[in-house]
């Protein structure tokens, strides 16, 4: 048992650093890139491409690096220190590990070949509107005439749906079941908009649109869907544990700088006991973001299932005490876009109502207390 | 980084659970499991089968019956032994004045007390609280004065964990009152059936007669029971306490309370509410547990890493939630806290009350959390 990062791990997470500081060395930067389409930079994705991060989590013989869940989780957690608006989670870690764990031979050399050297952006289209984080989507059905399918319906929300270059579909299939299509834009209507924490989504309307089934055709791969979401949302706690590190690290400064009454504010015990609370949530939250990583490289669906909800769960908590408690330490300033606490609560919200939300975990936590005497961690 | 034991550590693990579901008899066990009061034999019998299996006090020095184990090893073997229902070696011995005296003893002293001290043929008591000096022990007031080659001591200690049945206190005595005060202070190690030693019962508002005040009127001490040099007391007492908060998060202990709990009350887990509790509860314990495992990992070199703080503070959060949650569940039923055994209501109910005023402690003992909160601003975060 080992929870120390190798010095492979430790040099992955230096450069990924390093990279994203060229693009968000302060937090202007990222409000000047999501302020315009796409939301996020181009540039930078390319050159994520180039460091072989977007490939990192498929196979050599489909063009990615073969890496493990540690390694994806330490890119997102980097990616959530910077608050970057790259669409890893949606593109790579979500409609990719769809691809990845569905798709034929080809498909998969051709799309996550294309996806891991920059060229293709994916987004997965999973949701209908209202819908809560199901792997059977019914707001988009699916039909096939001869071997043609079509698919009808809304998705929304699409998380990076309107740059998406390609879209990775989940309909309900004729015969029951939920299938995979990939469906190219030009046969649908995408409506883009902006989250509450500025990064993009879309509404996508079906309308009949040409799609060709993921993997094979009429099959129900609901289980594998499920999976993928819940690897999705393990990665998502990673990216909410670097934004609320560096919300702790911001807090902190701000109390041993900022002067009033003429003394510096962590004179205060009732502010340094909140930073400490801060602390302990902190910690809590990065050994089961830890811990839920972990498990993926077992490859038991029903453990990463159970870790996914057992993490969702930890950063719904940690990440509103984090995130209300940073935003009140700071005051004011922090309630303002030019500063990145407070955009951080807002990311970290949306990645939790994305993927999963605390009610929601822990619903399904509490269906299942009764299987199991205690919880063990190995 | 990997999560799964190594063969070795799995290894020792499974042996951990045989020895201790084998060799310590399962009428203790199952009154540590139910929650009930261990009786003073129960606990000297269940030490002295630990002590001859090598498993009492393996983090002493080897030469004084410690076990070279790693970390992670010491970790499982005390969460083993609580998952099990044996009782943790008395702390007070194993924990508290067993490493003092290996680290600060004479040769002679240790000869003396080791061995005893781990086959707790002496009980010993901790001498540190007194009533104007918890939080801030370094204001004690009971004094040593030097008379010939003994030490004649006056003063009172409180929160004395069940001096009732010591045999020995090992204590914080003011030799020095002139210099600062941290450096005024002694370890001694006396004797409880000297003359103008008294301990006195504390009620407490659990009902139990746990903690006790001691008194010491004009005690004699003989010079060879100081333990290290005169003024050298607070620097022994912070190491004390610094291996004390090792532990100090009772997980396994915790874990095995709240699945007693679930099997316990199973006729209360169709509410969807309480199942919510449950499973929150499950979760923070998991987190704490995985916390306390990368805690064990990293403190290779033996020396508390500051996050022990982190576990204090949320272990003691954490057992005190379950007794919440228990006491809740007990509703009516926990009025009978003090009935005749022969009551109708629920063993686990009647004593959900008692255990969960009893643990109000948890967050005040070893360092309170307010303490706690202090050494993670200033130590950890920098502030």
């Amino acid at each position: 048992m080992d929870f120390t990062p190798d010095d492979e791990q430790q040099a992955l997470r230096e450069a990924v650093r390093g990279l994203l500081a060229t693009t968000y060395a302060d937090h202007d930067a990222r409000r000047r890139t999501v302020a315009e389409d796409p939301g996020f930079d181009e540039k930078l994705w390319g050159r994520l491409a180039e460091m072989g991060v977007l490939g990192l989590p498929f196979s050599e013989a489909d063009g990615g690096v073969g890496a493990g869940p540690v390694e994806i989780g330490i890119v997102c957690q980097e990616l959530g220190r910077v608050l970057a608006p790259e669409p890893y989670l949606a593109s790579v870690v979500h409609a990719g590990g769809l691809v990845a764990a569905c798709g034929t031979a080809e498909q998969k050399a051709d799309v996550l070949g294309r996806l891991s050297a920059g060229d293709l952006v994916l987004a997965a289209a999973d949701t209908a509107p209202g819908a809560r984080w199901s792997s059977a989507n019914d707001g988009v059905r699916a039909t096939v005439e001869g071997d043609a399918w079509t698919l009808t319906g809304v998705a929304d929300p699409v998380v990076g749906g309107a740059r998406a270059d390609l879209l990775v579909v989940t309909a309900a299939l004729p015969d029951g079941g939920t299938g995979l299509f990939l469906v190219s834009p030009e046969a649908v209507e995408r409506t883009g908009y902006v989250a509450a924490d500025l990064t993009r989504a879309a509404s996508v309307r079906f309308d009949a649109s040409a799609a060709t089934p993921l993997g094979e055709p009429g099959r129900d791969l609901s289980a594998s869907i499920a999976t993928i979401s819940d690897l999705t949302r393990i990665m998502g706690a990673n990216q909410a544990l670097g934004v609320m590190q560096s919300q702790v690290r911001a807090t902190t400064d701000y109390l041993k700088s900022r002067t009033q009454f003429g003394v510096t504010l962590n004179t205060f015990q009732a502010l340094t006991f909140r930073a400490a609370d801060m602390y302990v949530s902190l910690e809590m939250a990065q050994s089961m973001v830890d811990w839920a990583t972990m498990t993926i490289a077992g490859g038991d669906p029903a453990v990463v299932a159970d870790a996914a909800d057992r993490v969702g769960l930890t950063i719904a908590r940690t990440g509103r005490h984090v995130g209300q408690e940073a935003i009140q330490l700071h005051g004011g300033i922090a309630m303002t876009a030019e500063y990145a606490v407070g955009v951080g609560a807002a990311h970290v919200e949306v990645l939790g109502q994305w993927l999963g939300n605390g009610a929601h975990h822990l619903s399904r936590l509490a269906d299942r207390v009764g299987e199991h005497e205690m919880v063990d961690a190995v | 980084m990997q999560l799964e034991l190594s063969p070795t550590d799995a290894e020792f693990r499974t042996r951990m659970r045989e020895l201790f579901t084998t060799k310590v008899p399962q009428e203790i066990r199952d009154t540590v499991l139910a929650g009930r009061h261990l009786s003073h034999d129960q606990i000297v019998e269940s030490q002295r089968i630990l002590n001859a299996e090598g498993l009492a006090v393996p983090h002493w020095p080897t030469e004084w019956g410690g076990q070279d184990w790693t970390d992670l090893q010491r970790h499982l073997w005390h969460e083993e032994m609580q998952r099990a229902g044996v009782p943790l070696p008395l702390a007070f011995n194993a924990s508290m004045i067993g490493p003092v005296i290996a680290q600060f003893g004479t040769q002679e002293q240790k000869e003396r007390f080791l061995p005893a001290t781990a086959n707790l043929d002496i009980w010993w008591s901790q001498g540190f609280s007194e009533p104007d000096a918890g939080s801030d022990l370094a204001s004690l007031r009971t004094s040593a004065v030097r008379d010939g080659d003994d030490w004649v001591v006056n003063g009172q200690k409180t929160w004395t964990t069940l001096g009732q049945y010591g045999d020995w206190i090992f204590t914080l005595v003011r030799t020095d009152p002139e210099v600062k005060k941290q450096a005024g202070i002694s370890m001694l190690l006396i004797d409880m059936t000297s003359p103008g030693v008294e301990v006195r019962p504390i009620e407490l508002i659990d009902g139990g007669h746990e903690v006790n005040e001691v008194w010491f009127s004009d005690v004699r001490v003989p010079g060879d029971l100081m333990v290290g040099d005169p003024g050298q007391g607070w620097t022994i007492a912070k190491f004390l306490l610094g291996n004390e908060r090792v532990g100090v998060a009772p997980v396994g202990a915790t874990k095995r309370a709240l699945a007693r709990l679930k099997s316990e009350a199973a006729d209360l887990m169709d509410d969807p509410l309480v199942r919510a509790r449950v499973a929150e509860l499950e979760n923070d314990l998991l987190a704490l547990e995985l916390t306390a495992l990368r805690v064990v990992a990293h403190s290779s070199d033996g020396a508390p890493h500051p996050a022990s703080s982190v576990l204090k503070l949320r272990g003691s959060e954490l057992q005190q939630a379950v007794s919440e949650l228990a006491l809740d569940l007990a509703g009516p039923a926990s009025l009978a806290a003090r009935a005749d055994d022969d009551s109708p209501q629920e063993g686990w109910a009647r004593r959900s009350a008692p255990t969960y005023l009893n643990l109000r402690k948890a967050s005040i003992y070893g360092g309170s959390n307010e303490v706690q909160r202090q050494i993670i601003s200033r130590t950890i975060l920098g502030l």
